[in-house]
C-alpha cells in the first residue's frame, strides 16, 4: 500500500476492483465502512462478479474477467477528454512534462510498439526512452504542449479507448461505465481524494503490471497519490506476505528490492554500477545513489568479518543468475521453478509454508514435477497435498502411480504462526510484533529452528567432507546467541543493523555519530566501506537504540487522520503515506487543509515523516519522488517492462474473443508460453468458450482451513457459480453436480446458480463468465473430493512479475 | 447462570409480579445491514464463546451457512438476492432471537422459569426448567428457539447475557470488523439507526427504515433496512405478532382452561358427596405373582 489501513477512512471515493475487500480483508474493510458511515464516501465496484463488495457499494459495474485494463484505460481518457485531471499536480508530480525519443512509437492496428523483433518475438526497448540534452537530462516541456511530450503522447494513445470500446472489450453497458467514471474520477478538484484498492484480481494475470501500471496514471492524473485518504493500494493476501516481499522473496530482488547479481557482473564495482540509477533531472534526489550502502551493509550482515574490502565484502560468495545460451538471464520464478522441476534440472525442493499442489497453477504439472525430485522437504502444520502428492489419488492427476514414483518426502512439523514470536508486515508496511500464544504441538518447531539445525548440519558436512564450493556456508555470519534456533529479536536486530566501528559524521568527521555496536537509527547511518550491518536497509528503524519498536502499542493519534505514528514501525522510516510531498502544492501548502500530509513551515516539512528531504524548501523544486531518477512519477515508463512503455489493453492467453483493439495482437506479446505436454492453451472460437476466474472465501485461507471444522460448516465444499441464463441453457439447477474442463484438466462440484454474474455482449458476441473458490483439495476434513481449483489453470505468467494468470481462462460447463 | 444477577422482569408460567424495585436501561442491538459484508465473523464467535459444537453442513447453492438457525446454531446471517427496480442486491442479515419486548415464547411457555425476561429487556431461556414441550417454538414470529432432540431442550440466542451482566458486549458484536453491529441503550441504538436511516435515504433509499417491529411492543435486536418496504426479502416478516393461538391461549383460553379445571374440581366434589368414595376389591392372589 501507498497508503494505509487506517488511512482510507479519510478517502471521498473508494474504488475496489482487482480486489474483493469485504471477501479478503473484512478486518481492514472496516475502514471503507468508516468513511461511509462518517464522510459520506462512495464506495465503487468494478468486478466480473456481484460479490460481498458489490453488496454494500454504492455503485457496481461488471467486466469480463482479465479487461481491466481497457475499463483503466477508459477512465484515463475520461480524465483526459473532459479535463478531470489535477493539472497543477501533474505538471509538478510526473513526467508528462518529459519529452519522448524520436524513434518511440505504437502502431495501433499491430498492437506493437516501436521495437520489435518480429523473427526473435522480442522487443528491443531503447527507444521507450526520453530525449536527454548534452548532460544526460531528460528534456521536458513545462507547457505539456510539444506534440512528443509524455501529456501529448497519452492523450493520443488512450483516445482510442472510447466508452464504446470498453463496452465492446469489456461487456459493460456504456451507460454504466459512464456511471462509474463520472464517480471516479470525482476527485480530480485538489479537495477531493479518491483511493483505489486492488489484490489478486490485478496481480493474477498475463499482464498484472501493466494493469497496475494503468490505475496508478489514473491516480496520478486525479492527483491522489501521496495524499492522506488517497493512494494506490495493494491489499496483501497473507499476515506476513509484504514481509517475504519486503526481504527478497522474490527470486530476482534481495532483501530492500535490491537487484540480484548477475553472472556477468563479475566484480563488486560492475554489479554497483548496473544496479545504481543515474538522475534524470538535476533536481531529482535519485535516492537508490546509495545502493552501494545498502548492498555492501547488507553483505556484512551476511558474512561478518569475512566481508571485506579486499574480497569485495564477499561479493563472489553470492549466489549470482546464471545466463541464458539464448541472452537474458535464467529465471527461477515460481512457475519456472516447477517447470525447471518438470525438465529434471533439480534433484530437491523445500516448501515451507506453502503448498505448490494446490497453489500453485496447473496442479496437475506440479505433481508429475515433484514426482521428478528425488527428494523433497516440506516443513508444514499439517499433511498437505504437496507432502502428500505420492498418494495414489493425488498421482492420477498426473497420470502417475506410487510405484513409478521414486521420490523421498521429508514432511517436518512446523510451528504455526500462534505458535512462534515473530513479526508480521501488513500491507500498511507497519511491521507489528505478535507473541506466541500457544507452544506448538508434539514435536511441531518454528521454521527458524528448523532451518538453523539443517544449516548447522550442511555446514558440519562441508567441514567434513569439503565440496564444490564451501567458502559462502562455512563464511556465514552465524552469530546468533542460540545456533540452532536463531531468536527472532536477535534476527530484528540484525535486520535493522548496527554500527561495527564508531561511525563519524560523513560532513563533520570529529563527532560521532553512532558508536561501534549501537543500532543503525537511519538509512544514511549505513556506510559502504564495510563499518555498518544491515540485513535490509528498508527495514531501518524497527529496531534502533530506542529498542524493538516493532511492539509500540500506542494508538494516540495526534493528527485526528488515523495515522498513530507511535503504532508499531511502518516501513519506511515511520512514514504512513508513501509519496507524501505531492500532498501539498508548490509552496508547500497543502491541497487540502482538512486533510494534510505534510506541510512546509517555514523551517523544515511537518506532519507526516516527509517522504522528501526534511529541510528542503518548496522554492528549491526538488523533485517528489525521491527514489526515481527522473525526480517524478512515471507515467510513461522507459524501457523497463516487457510489454512497452504505455498500459495496452491484451486480452488473457485464452480468452472468448479476439482483441478488439488489435485482433492480430490479440494477447500481450511478451508472454512466452512453457512447453511441456502440460502446458495446453485453448484457442479462440473452440468448444472451451465460457471465461471463467478463480477467487477466495472470507470463510476459509487458503488450503489451511479445510482441516478445520468451524471453516469446514461455514464452506463444507467446493462449488461453482454459474449465471442463471447459463444455468437454464444447460440445464443446470442450483446446488446440482456440475463439470468444468479446461484444456489442462477438469473439476466437479456443485453449481451455485446465481443472478450476481450477467450474460455480457462482448464485441457483438454473448459471452458467459463463471467463477469458482480454489480452498478444496484432497486432504482436510470432511469428503474434499479432489476438488483442487488450479487443475484447471493455466501455467501462464506475467512476463514482468511472474505471476500467474490464475484468472481469465477458458472452461467449458458440463451437468453430471 | 450468570444471568440469574440479573433482576428479573417477566417469567413464563408465572403470574407473580416481578417487584419491580430497581429499573435498567433497555439493551439493544442494532443490526446495520446497509454494512454487514456477510462475513460470518458473528455465527462463530456465537459457537465458540456459547461453546457449541460445529454443524455438519452441505453446499446446496448458497452462501448461507444453513436453512435456518439450530439448537447449536443460534446466528446466521441470511443470504438473498433480490432483485428490483433500483437493481441488484445481494442482501445478508444476520438472524438470531429479536429478544422482543413482549416475547411470544415466554407467553407460549407452560414451564415456570423455563423462559425469563429481565429487566433490561434480554429474554433467555433456563433450560434446567425446561420441559421440551416445543410451545414457545410456536410462539416465536421468527422462527428462532430450536428444539434439541438429544438433550429434549430448547435453545437460542441467550444476547451473551453472562456477558452482558458483567458489562460486556455480546461475543458477536465484538467479532464485528465493520462495526455494522453495535451494542448499548435501545436509545442510543435508534439513535444510530436513525442516523443510518437518513444517510441511506439522502443516497437513494427512499424506503430505507429500521426494523422494530411494534406487533411484538419492540424488539432488542433492530434492524437497518436499505430496502425497509421489503422486510420479507431480508427473511424478517412484515408485520410479526404473537400468533393467535398462543394470544388465546394465553388469555381468553386460559381463563376458560382455568374454569375448566376449576368445574372438573367441582364436579369431583359433587360426585364425592353424591356417591361417596370408590372402594377398592381386595387384590387377587394372581395380581401378587404377575408382572413375570
Amino acid at each position: 500500500m501507498t497508503n494505509g489501513w487506517t488511512d482510507i477512512q479519510n478517502a471521498d471515493v473508494i474504488l475496489a476492483m482487482g480486489g474483493n475487500p469485504a471477501e479478503n480483508h473484512p478486518v481492514g474493510f472496516r475502514f471503507v465502512m468508516e468513511a461511509k458511515r462518517n464522510r459520506n464516501a462512495k464506495l465503487v465496484s468494478v468486478d466480473p462478479r456481484f460479490n460481498r463488495t458489490a453488496a454494500v457499494a454504492d455503485s457496481f459495474t461488471q467486466i469480463r474477467t482479465g479487461t481491466d485494463i481497457a475499463f483503466l484505460g477508459g477512465l484515463i481518457n475520461y480524465a483526459l477528454t473532459r479535463n478531470r485531471i489535477h493539472a497543477d499536480y501533474v505538471r509538478l508530480f510526473t513526467n508528462a512534462t518529459f519529452l519522448v525519443r524520436e524513434d518511440y512509437s505504437f502502431n495501433e492496428q499491430e498492437g506493437l510498439f516501436s521495437g520489435w523483433n518480429p523473427e526473435k518475438k522480442t522487443y528491443d526497448k531503447s527507444s521507450w526512452n526520453y530525449e536527454l540534452d548534452a548532460k544526460g537530462f531528460a528534456k521536458v516541456d513545462e507547457t505539456m504542449q510539444h506534440p512528443r511530450c509524455v501529456f501529448q503522447i497519452m492523450k493520443t494513445f488512450y483516445s482510442r479507448y472510447t466508452p464504446e470500446m470498453v463496452s465492446s472489450i469489456c461487456g459493460c453497458k456504456k451507460e454504466d461505465f459512464l456511471k462509474a467514471a463520472e464517480l471516479i474520477t470525482s476527485t480530480y478538484p485538489p479537495d477531493k481524494v479518491g483511493t483505489i484498492m486492488y489484490a489478486l484480481g490485478w496481480t493474477h494475470h498475463s499482464f498484472s503490471v501493466q494493469l497496475i501500471h494503468a490505475a496508478a496514471m489514473l491516480q496520478l492524473l486525479l492527483g491522489n497519490i501521496g495524499m492522506t485518504g488517497g493512494g494506490l493500494n495493494a491489499l496483501r493476501g497473507h499476515a506476513n506476505i509484504q514481509g517475504g516481499t519486503d526481504n527478497g522473496m522474490a527470486y530476482h530482488n534481495l532483501p530492500g528490492y535490491i537487484a540480484i547479481p548477475k553472472a556477468d557482473h563479475e566484480s563488486l564495482k560492475a554489479y554497483l554500477d548496473v544496479v545504481t540509477p543515474k538522475p534524470l533531472r538535476p533536481n531529482s534526489m535519485n535516492f537508490w545513489s546509495n545502493t552501494d550502502r545498502f548492498f555492501v551493509s547488507q553483505m556484512k550482515a551476511y558474512y561478518g568479518k569475512a566481508a571485506t574490502k579486499q574480497n569485495d565484502f564477499a561479493y563472489h560468495w553470492h549466489p549470482k543468475l546464471p545466463q541464458t545460451p539464448a541472452g537474458g538471464y535464467e529465471n527461477w520464478s515460481w512457475a519456472f521453478i516447477f517447470d525447471h522441476m518438470y525438465n529434471g534440472k533439480m534433484e530437491g525442493f523445500f516448501s515451507f509454508g506453502m503448498n505448490p499442489v494446490n497453489n500453485g497453477p496447473n496442479s496437475s504439472k506440479a505433481v508429475a514435477a515433484l514426482s521428478k525430485l528425488k527428494w523433497l522437504v516440506v516443513a508444514e502444520n499439517f499433511e498437505q497435498e504437496t507432502a502428500g502428492f505420492w498418494r495414489r489419488e493425488i498421482l492420477e492427476v498426473a497420470k502417475k502411480k506410487p510405484e513409478d514414483v521414486k521420490t523421498e518426502v521429508f514432511l517436518l512439523p512446523a510451528a504455526n504462526f500462534a505458535e512462534k514470536d515473530g513479526c508480521f508486515t501488513n500491507s500498511a508496511r507497519w511491521i507489528q510484533w505478535k507473541w506466541k500464544a500457544v507452544d506448538p504441538p508434539g514435536e511441531a518447531k518454528a521454521d527458524q529452528e528448523i532451518i538453523g539445525r539443517i544449516f548447522l548440519k550442511v555446514r558440519e558436512l562441508y567441514k567434513k567432507e569439503g565440496g564444490k564450493f564451501p567458502d559462502p556456508v562455512l563464511n556465514l555470519n552465524w552469530w546468533y546467541s542460540n545456533p540452532s534456533s536463531p531468536s527472532q529479536v536477535e534476527l530484528c536486530k540484525e535486520i535493522n543493523g548496527w554500527a561495527i566501528e564508531d561511525l563519524k559524521d560523513e560532513k563533520d568527521p570529529k563527532t560521532i555519530v553512532l558508536k561501534a555496536g549501537q543500532q543503525v537509527g537511519k538509512f544514511l547511518d549505513l556506510r559502504a566501506d564495510g563499518s555498518t550491518l544491515s540485513g535490509d536497509w528498508l527495514h531501518i528503524g524497527m529496531y534502533t537504540e530506542a529498542g524493538n519498536l516493532t511492539q509500540r502499542r500506542n494508538n494516540a493519534d495526534p493528527s485526528g487522520l488515523g495515522r498513530y505514528p507511535e503504532w508499531t514501525f511502518n516501513w519506511p522510516a515511520n512514514r504512513r503515506v508513501m509519496y507524501n510531498r505531492c500532498s501539498a502544492d508548490a509552496q508547500g501548502k497543502p491541497w487540502d487543509p482538512t486533510r494534510p500530509g505534510i506541510v512546509w513551515n517555514g523551517e523544515k516539512w511537518v506532519g507526516d515523516v516527509p517522504d522528501y528531504k526534511v529541510d528542503s524548501p518548496p522554492e528549491a523544486g526538488l523533485g517528489a519522488f525521491i527514489m526515481l531518477p527522473e525526480g517524478v512519477a512515471r507515467l510513461f515508463i522507459p524501457g523497463q517492462f516487457a510489454e512497452g512503455p504505455w498500459s495496452e489493453f491484451y486480452e488473457p492467453m485464452e480468452s472468448p474473443v479476439a482483441n478488439p483493439l488489435h485482433a492480430k495482437q490479440s494477447s500481450s506479446p511478451a508472454v512466452k508460453q512453457f512447453k511441456t505436454e502440460w502446458d495446453k492453451l485453448a484457442k479462440t472460437g473452440g468448444e472451451f468458450d465460457i471465461a471463467c476466474t478463480t477467487y477466495r472465501l472470507t470463510e476459509h485461507f487458503h488450503y489451511w482451513t479445510k482441516n478445520n471444522a468451524y471453516n469446514m460448516q461455514l464452506q463444507p465444499e467446493f462449488f461453482v457459480e454459474i449465471p442463471e441464463e447459463l444455468a437454464r441453457e444447460k440445464g443446470i439447477g442450483n446446488g446440482e453436480k456440475v463439470r468444468v474442463t479446461s484444456a489442462r484438466g477438469s473439476i466437479e462440484g456443485k453449481a451455485m446458480v446465481t443472478k450476481r454474474i450477467k450474460p455480457m455482449q462482448v464485441a457483438g458476441k454473448q459471452v458467459y463468465q463463471i467463477g469458482f473458490p480454489i480452498h478444496w483439495g484432497f486432504l482436510g476434513r470432511g469428503e474434499q473430493k479432489g476438488s483442487m481449483a488450479n487443475l484447471v489453470t493455466p501455467t501462464i505468467v506475467d512476463p514482468n512479475s511472474f505471476a500467474p494468470e490464475y484468472k481469465g481462462f477458458l472452461v467449458k460447463l458440463e451437468k453430471v | 447462570m450468570a444471568g440469574k444477577t440479573l433482576d428479573l422482569r417477566r417469567v413464563s408460567a408465572t403470574s407473580t409480579a416481578s417487584a419491580g424495585i430497581r429499573t435498567a436501561p433497555l439493551v439493544c442491538k442494532m443490526i446495520d445491514t446497509s454494512t454487514c459484508i456477510g462475513c460470518k465473523a458473528c455465527e462463530v464467535a456465537c459457537q465458540e464463546w456459547n461453546d457449541l459444537p460445529p454443524e455438519t453442513t452441505v453446499q446446496v447453492g448458497t452462501y448461507q451457512t444453513l436453512p435456518s438457525t439450530t439448537p447449536n446454531f443460534w446466528n446466521l446471517i441470511k443470504f438473498n438476492e433480490y432483485e428490483s427496480g433500483t437493481g441488484l442486491h445481494w442482501l445478508m442479515r444476520k438472524d438470531q432471537c429479536m429478544h422482543c419486548a413482549e416475547p411470544g415464547c415466554l407467553e407460549a411457555c407452560p414451564a415456570p422459569g423455563a423462559i425469563v425476561q429481565y429487566n433490561n429487556g434480554i429474554v433467555d431461556f433456563q433450560q434446567e426448567n425446561c420441559i421440551g414441550c416445543g410451545y414457545c417454538i410456536a410462539g416465536c414470529p421468527f422462527d428462532i428457539p430450536k428444539f434439541n432432540a438429544k438433550t429434549k431442550k430448547v435453545y437460542k440466542c441467550t444476547l451473551c447475557t453472562d456477558r452482558v451482566s458483567v458489562g460486556l458486549e455480546p461475543a458477536c458484536i465484538k467479532a464485528c470488523p465493520t462495526s455494522c453491529l453495535q451494542f448499548g441503550t435501545k436509545d442510543q441504538m435508534l439513535q444510530a439507526a436513525n442516523k443510518r436511516v437518513a444517510q441511506l435515504k439522502a443516497t437513494g433509499f427512499a424506503e430505507a427504515t429500521v426494523y422494530d417491529p411494534p406487533g411484538v411492543g419492540g424488539t432488542g435486536v433492530i434492524t437497518v433496512l436499505a430496502l425497509g418496504n421489503n422486510p420479507e426479502e431480508y427473511g424478517l416478516p412484515r408485520d410479526p405478532t404473537i400468533p393467535l393461538a398462543v394470544q388465546l391461549w394465553k388469555k381468553p383460553l386460559k381463563w376458560l382452561g382455568s374454569l375448566a379445571m376449576f368445574g372438573g374440581i367441582v364436579g369431583v366434589f359433587a360426585h364425592y358427596l353424591r356417591f361417596g368414595p370408590k372402594v377398592v376389591k381386595e387384590d387377587t392372589p394372581t395380581a401378587k405373582q404377575g408382572g413375570r
